[in-house]
């Protein structure tokens, strides 16, 4: 358990952690959330007069709210006015030679380029790197196509009907304690637009977006698919982060237009704390996706490893008529992590269709719930869901549940649900031994076998990683095929 | 090849194995029959490397090494292979990576490469073939959804795709047809070799009509009670374990 004391105390050592100078102006808010903060980040932001309007309706609303409580997983209260909302820019270590000695181990472990490891740990670079450049080549490939793909301030700067029209479109600012407190104090994020009828022909990430450095404590990103189009976005990276920050409240929206189809993957592996449950993020994430026009598609996959307590549920609302929504989600827990994940499916439009494959894996005394809720209004003739969501527990002192909530309006519609609960048993074990396979390498064998259905979801490149990874959050040090 | 002296072997407070002595040589086939409770799936478990079993006295030599102090998956490498009564499913692992994942852990082990991925797929081809398993066999889960028979043949398929130089059978008859029975034991035939040796464990005689053992011995709570030729399991098929229990229960080892 984390107490009280130790995130203050976490919160606090920010301070000297990143080493912040007095000059109040130039590098920080002072701690604590009050419009006055929301004001200076605003003005440190350059937004429109409308977007500081945004902001404190949602601060103001935010004030009326409070954290939710009905998740499963226990954490001791935040003080949110010991914060701090703005802090830019980190100070970046030089060389690697300053970077976290266990981190560096954990790279390597996954067979992470040596340059590619340096940009992870946030290592400040000023020779043209392969990375840059290889950036700036796809970046003036993605232009020539009309794709817009830039930070979330920039596209605030240079596009702002699009953000005007779409920003809160989906989560709006008072959909949730943690989305407002987002709106009002958002300071960076992704913001991506791929015109009408135009296919992204590579995977957007972060790993292309110049300036992608720090986007800090409190993300916003905005995805909007025009027309016919169709984008791939992979959020994170398999490498493990260690971002100091504890509370980590980032809101995604995702508008699919007509014969649009977006796909998302993340791959979250935030510093989870240690084996007794010191430190670690809190992952308090809202995601959600507007299927919006008809035959259009919002896929989710997710791979969480990371963070001391996760709490997200990438949703989909299936709008359009023949919409599609899709989540495909491994949650690992480990030590002393918490994780608190599912789904929405919102069916509003006719032969709408949603899949949820949710695959949990505790171990140690790691805590995982599946939460998701399958809701099929009156009018969404013939909507069909299908849901699978399975456990698999590693130990005895680790813990499985599910909640699932099926709500159906709609006579017409079709809703399939499987759950299954399965052991990584001594017999299963012991059978491995016996034909030569290590008990470590037995357990990363069944484990993948057990998100296979997920990992196929994945971008092939990362499908890879994210198997060593979850390899690595179960402290595997065997190799398997 | 695998030599046990005076083994005594407990679970909990109870002692199952009291003194076991046993020798086999480089291809022999030996067989250890007994009625149930009396230690014949124990003696296969320790040989297998099971932790639950505690070896209180004795010890196993395999080729002159301590197995004993081996880890379950080294003394497989080193060339031990157990079939299970009851084998385990792992679901979503396919049987093709599993045995492949097998192979090479062994090869490794041994200094080999690893396989290359043709040369394993015609092994596998050729070893199916012997025990009749068809195509979708390999991408199946392992042991999912199998029935008793498949995961028997199992078994032996992944016995002879792996070339272990001993083979611990346990009850590798029971729950088998007469026809899965027939093809399960050409297949630990065709496994049979000058430098190979096999213990079968087993209650009934029926397997051994198939696969011929060099000697057969007698397990009675915790001790071999006799040891003979192929005709003592005909006798024990014919007329029960009684008679052996009235004789003079001396542990007579087969040198």
């Amino acid at each position: 358990m984390v107490t009280k004391t130790a995130i203050q105390e976490a919160m606090s050592k920010q301070e000297y952690k990143y080493g912040f100078v007095s000059n109040i102006e130039e590098e920080f808010a002072p701690k604590g959330l009050n419009e006055d903060t929301i004001r200076l980040i605003s003005a440190k932001k350059r937004d429109p007069e409308w977007l500081l309007e945004w902001r404190l309706r949602a601060y103001r609303n935010w004030l009326t709210m409070k954290a939710p409580t009905w998740a499963n997983i226990t954490y001791g209260p935040i003080d949110y006015q010991d914060i701090y909302y703005y802090a830019a820019p980190k100070s970046q270590p030089k060389s690697l030679g300053e970077v976290d000695p266990e981190i560096l181990a954990l790279y390597e472990k996954l067979g992470i380029p040596l340059i590619e490891r340096q940009r992870l740990a946030g290592v400040a670079v000023d020779a043209v790197l392969d990375s840059v450049s290889v950036g700036t080549t796809f970046k003036k490939k993605l232009e020539e196509l009309g794709i817009i793909f830039g930070s979330f301030s920039e596209a605030v700067q240079e596009h702002p009907d699009l953000v005007r029209k779409y920003l809160g479109s989906v989560v709006p600012f008072n959909d949730n304690f943690f989305a407002a407190l987002n709106s009002a104090v958002f300071s960076d994020g992704s913001f991506a637009y791929i015109p009408p009828g135009v296919r992204c022909p590579m995977e957007l990430s972060t790993y292309f977006r110049i300036n992608a450095q720090s986007t800090g404590q409190f993300e916003r990103t905005l995805i909007i698919a025009d027309k016919g189009s169709y984008v791939s976005y992979l959020e994170g990276c398999t490498a493990p982060m260690r971002d100091e920050n504890q509370l980590h409240a980032a809101v995604v929206e995702l508008i699919a237009l007509d014969d649009a189809e977006i796909k998302y993957s993340t791959i979250q592996n935030w510093y989870p704390g240690d084996k007794d449950g010191k430190g670690g993020i809190y992952n308090f994430v809202t995601k959600r996706g507007k299927a919006l026009g008809v035959n259009s598609k919002v896929s989710w996959t997710q791979v969480e490893t990371g963070s001391a307590i996760t709490w997200k549920y990438p949703s989909c609302i299936l709008q359009g008529d023949n919409s599609i929504g899709e989540f495909y989600s491994v949650a690992v827990t480990n030590n002393r992590q918490q994780a608190d994940t599912g789904t929405k499916m919102i069916h509003l439009g006719k032969n709408t269709r949603s899949t949820i494959i949710s695959k949990g894996i505790s171990a140690g005394r790691g805590r995982n719930t599946y939460r998701g809720q399958v809701r099929i209004f009156k009018g969404a003739k013939n909507a069909r869901n299908y849901s699978q969501c399975d456990s698999l527990l590693i130990g005895s002192d680790c813990a499985a549940f599910t909640f699932p909530d099926i709500q159906v309006q709609e006579p017409t519609a079709q809703m399939e649900h499987e759950a299954s609960t399965s052991k990584i048993g001594d017999e299963q074990l012991f059978y491995c031994q016996t034909r030569g396979i290590t008990p470590e390498d037995a357990t990363n064998m069944i484990v993948n076998g057990f998100c296979k259905q997920v990992f196929l979801k994945l971008p092939m490149e990362f499908a890879v990683e994210a198997q060593k990874l979850i390899g690595v959050s179960l402290n595997l040090e065997g190799t398997v095929g | 090849m695998l030599e046990i002296k005076n083994l005594h072997v407990k679970i909990g407070d109870k002692q199952i194995l009291k003194g076991i002595d046993l020798s086999i040589k480089p291809g022999e086939v030996h067989a250890i029959m007994g009625p149930n409770g009396s230690g014949k799936t124990t003696l296969a478990q320790v040989l297998a490397g099971r932790v639950t079993f505690e070896v209180t006295q004795g010890q196993v030599l395999f080729e002159g090494k301590d197995l004993l102090a081996l880890r379950p998956e080294d003394r497989a490498r080193e060339g031990i292979f157990m079939a299970f009564q009851y084998p385990v499913e792992i679901p979503g692992v396919s049987n093709a990576y599993f045995l492949k994942a097998a192979l090479n852990a062994i090869r490794k082990y041994r200094n080999q490469e690893e396989i290359d991925a043709m040369d394993f797929v015609s092994l596998v081809h050729e070893r199916m073939t012997l025990l009749g398993l068809d195509e979708t066999f390999m991408k199946r889960g392992l042991n999912e959804g199998f029935s008793g028979g498949e995961k028997k043949k199992n078994e032996i398929f992944q016995m002879a795709v792996l070339e272990p130089k001993f083979c611990v059978l346990d009850e590798t008859d029971s729950g088998l047809d007469i026809d899965a029975l027939r093809l399960v034991s050409e297949g630990i035939n065709t496994m049979r070799g000058p430098a190979r040796s096999m213990l079968v464990v087993t209650h009934y005689q029926r397997l051994l009509e198939y696969v011929v053992p060099d000697v057969v011995h007698v397990l009675v709570d915790g001790k071999i009670v006799k040891s003979g030729d192929a005709d003592l399991a005909r006798n024990l098929e014919k007329h029960g374990y009684g008679w052996i229990l009235e004789e003079a229960p001396k542990p007579q080892p087969v040198r």
